[in-house]
């Protein structure tokens, strides 16, 4: 078993993701968002989660349009998360990219992307870096189900395996793709089939399961840091609301809705915890406060800061 | 009186009449059926004509397109959405090298008969990957037609010339006129491909534009009517085929022209436009031609930045004030 801070940080993780997006919900309901585009993860907190506990602080990763959850879990500033998405000039990219553009340079994360599969270019370019430089860092890139049915998800997975670069492809099955399910957008659903396509192993990982999720990624991360080239994994997921704003996703089965909302991964992470003795409930009570306060910092911090400017954006049109 | 619809109302009447008139016709593209479309013009679609004939693809802009494509050349009359232009570019082998070429390349021998219908430009804060206006691109490519509708008459009656067109037709709406209202006659029109129209008649000086620009310029030449200068606004409709016709009367009456689009100025399709004239009518010119249009910057995803990047009415008026000061300066000096 893992150790009691381990355990305790990825609970913490996920909670703070939780609470951050539900926040977030909140802020753009009040019209605060500079941008309307906004897409949250709740119900897909452990995959983030669990994949970067498993990453070393000098690695690398990729993130997508869904991606508050890849930032919080590297790690990143929620004042600057927060700003970002209020437009504000302390932002991480100024204000100016807003929710779908976080970045954290300092953190390796090297972006999230408004155009779905764009970024697996980018990390596979990163890999090809590393593994010339024989640097040592591995590069995860994480995207959704849909990003395998675009042709540059293709064209990258087939390059990395040929040169075995040091990369971890992180699929985050969460079923739909806007309304298009799994089941429609491909013919092909196993990721051990997809993977070995290309020449890489494909692990597929319930992906409301913390801990598994992070036992595959060590084991892939290290595969990939070892020479052994890269991995698929599919973690399979739910998104519990919509799309974005104003999809309250018709076109999804009510029952399934209710039976993969009831496989909440913080519920069953927080009764794992309860059942091995490692948090009480004032354990849980006292995380839940912590977040609660570091949000509301945010919030602060953000609403008390410049809004971005024009000025500060044509200043950076070029390097 | 005539009735009035949306903008998106007029566009899925246009898809409607047309797959009723010709089985040949079908859509296909990411979120068209279920969805019903990312910005609604294709709902209820499904429910009407079927999974065959409004069909949801992967996310695979490339192959949607070639597919399409394909499609086309053995007797089907495809729709492609496009949900974003931005997205176009992961689509632009199939646009540009294949369905652009395909009939001038083999001897004319293959028709590529394909509507890509897309949506651009700002209005939303969608941010630097989902707000671009890309349509000089695609004017720039002999064999591609460009379509860019501003209201929801010319919309419905460009879309069905563009389905019955026999070339590759980009069909660009723009995000923020789905929701305008304007009148739509209820029988049968169709406007044909490559007809400027003028939106509102002037003398001293005109204002061309397309697309939601188009809108921007109707409110300047109203607030120029105000100080007494006569705006005539001519909405392009279609870049290609361009009615430089429409254009080259109506200047040789007012002399003065100023180009509006939202895309960047540099390298944009007002430089066309202003070349065209200078071209053709030099010696009439009363002032430079003008160009407006978008700072040469990636657009940002805040809504107020965004905002200052495109032209504005106050822009527009004040632009033409400076025409005709400038042209009453020179006729002092000459004087
Ligand atoms: C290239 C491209 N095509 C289409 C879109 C529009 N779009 C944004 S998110 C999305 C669905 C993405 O599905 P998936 O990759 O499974 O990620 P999820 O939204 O489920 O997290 C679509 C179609 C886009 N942003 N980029
Ligand atoms: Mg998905």
């Amino acid at each position: 078993m893992e150790d009691r801070e381990t355990l305790t940080n990825l609970y913490h993780t996920m909670l703070l993701i939780r609470r951050t997006e539900e926040k977030i919900l909140e802020l753009l309901l009040q019209g605060k968002l500079a941008s309307s585009m906004c897409h949250v993860s709740i119900g897909q907190e452990a995959v983030a989660t669990g994949v970067c506990s498993a990453m070393q602080p000098h690695d690398y990763l990729t993130s997508t349009h869904r991606g508050h959850g890849h930032i919080i879990a590297r790690g990143g500033d929620l004042r600057r998360i927060i700003a970002e998405l209020l437009g504000r000039e302390t932002g991480y990219c100024k204000g100016r990219g807003g929710s779908m553009h976080l970045v954290d340079v300092s953190l390796g994360h090297l972006g999230s992307n408004g155009i779905v599969g764009g970024h697996i270019g980018i990390a596979t370019g990163a890999a090809l870096w590393s593994s010339l430089q024989n640097d040592g860092r591995v590069t995860v890139a994480f995207f959704g189900e849909g990003a395998m049915t675009e042709g540059i998800f293709h064209e990258a997975a087939n390059m990395a395996a040929l040169w075995r670069l040091p990369i971890v492809f992180v699929c985050e099955n969460n079923q739909y793709a806007m309304s298009l399910p799994w089941t429609h957008a491909t013919a092909e659903h196993s990721f051990a089939r997809k993977g070995e396509a290309y020449g890489m192993p494909g692990i597929e990982v319930d992906g409301q399961d913390v801990l598994a999720v992070r036992q595959v990624a060590l084991q892939a991360i290290e595969r990939a840091r070892c020479g052994e080239g890269p991995t698929l994994i599919g973690a399979q997921t739910y998104r519990f609301l919509g799309h974005s704003r104003g999809d309250p996703s018709p076109y999804r089965d009510k029952e399934e809705e209710t039976r993969q909302r009831a496989r909440d991964p913080i519920r069953i992470y927080q009764e794992y915890l309860f059942r091995e003795g490692v948090l009480t409930q004032t354990d849980v009570e006292t995380i839940e406060a912590k977040v609660a306060e570091v949000i509301a910092d945010a919030v602060r911090f953000a609403e008390e800061s410049p809004s971005a400017t024009l000025d500060s954006v044509l200043e950076d049109v070029f390097a | 009186m005539v009735r009035k619809i949306r903008y998106r109302e007029a566009l899925r009447e246009a898809l409607r009449e047309e797959m009723q008139r010709d089985p040949r016709v079908f859509v296909i593209g990411e979120d068209v059926g279920r969805y019903g479309g990312a910005y609604a013009v294709t709902q209820g679609l499904l429910q009407e004509f079927g999974p065959k004939r409004i069909i949801d693809a992967p996310m695979s802009e490339a192959i949607i397109v070639g597919a399409a494509l394909g499609a086309a050349v053995v007797g089907g009359r495809p729709v492609a959405e496009i949900m974003y232009i931005d997205f176009a570019t992961l689509a632009m082998d199939q646009i540009v090298n294949q369905a652009a070429k395909l009939h001038c390349m083999f001897g004319g021998q293959l028709k590529a008969p394909l509507v890509i219908r897309t949506q651009q430009g700002t209005g939303r804060g969608a941010g630097p990957q989902h707000s671009q206006s890309l349509e000089a691109w695609f004017a720039h490519v002999p064999g591609l037609k460009v379509v860019m509708p501003a209201t929801p008459y010319d919309a419905k009656g460009l879309l069905k010339s563009a389905i019955r067109d026999d070339n590759p037709v980009m069909f660009i709406e723009h995000k923020g006129l789905y929701a305008l209202e304007g009148e739509v006659p209820e029988e049968e029109y169709t406007i044909p491909l490559g007809v400027a129209d003028i939106k509102r008649p002037g003398n001293n000086v005109t204002l061309i534009a397309y697309s939601n620009m188009v809108h921007t310029a109707l409110a300047a030449a109203q607030e120029l009517s105000q100080i007494g200068i006569s705006a005539e606004v001519i909405d392009l409709r279609t870049l290609a085929p361009l009615d430089m016709d429409t254009v080259i009367t109506s200047v040789t009456k007012t002399r003065r022209a100023v180009v509006v689009h939202e895309a960047s100025v540099f390298g944009g399709f007002g430089a066309e436009i202003a070349a065209s004239l200078q071209e053709r009518l030099f010696d009439i010119l009363a002032a430079p031609v003008r160009r407006l249009g978008g700072l040469h910057v990636p657009l940002p995803a805040h809504s107020q930045l965004e905002k200052q990047v495109v032209p504005s009415v106050a822009q527009i008026v004040q632009v033409v004030k400076e025409m005709v000061s400038t042209e009453v300066a020179i006729r002092a000096a000459s004087a």
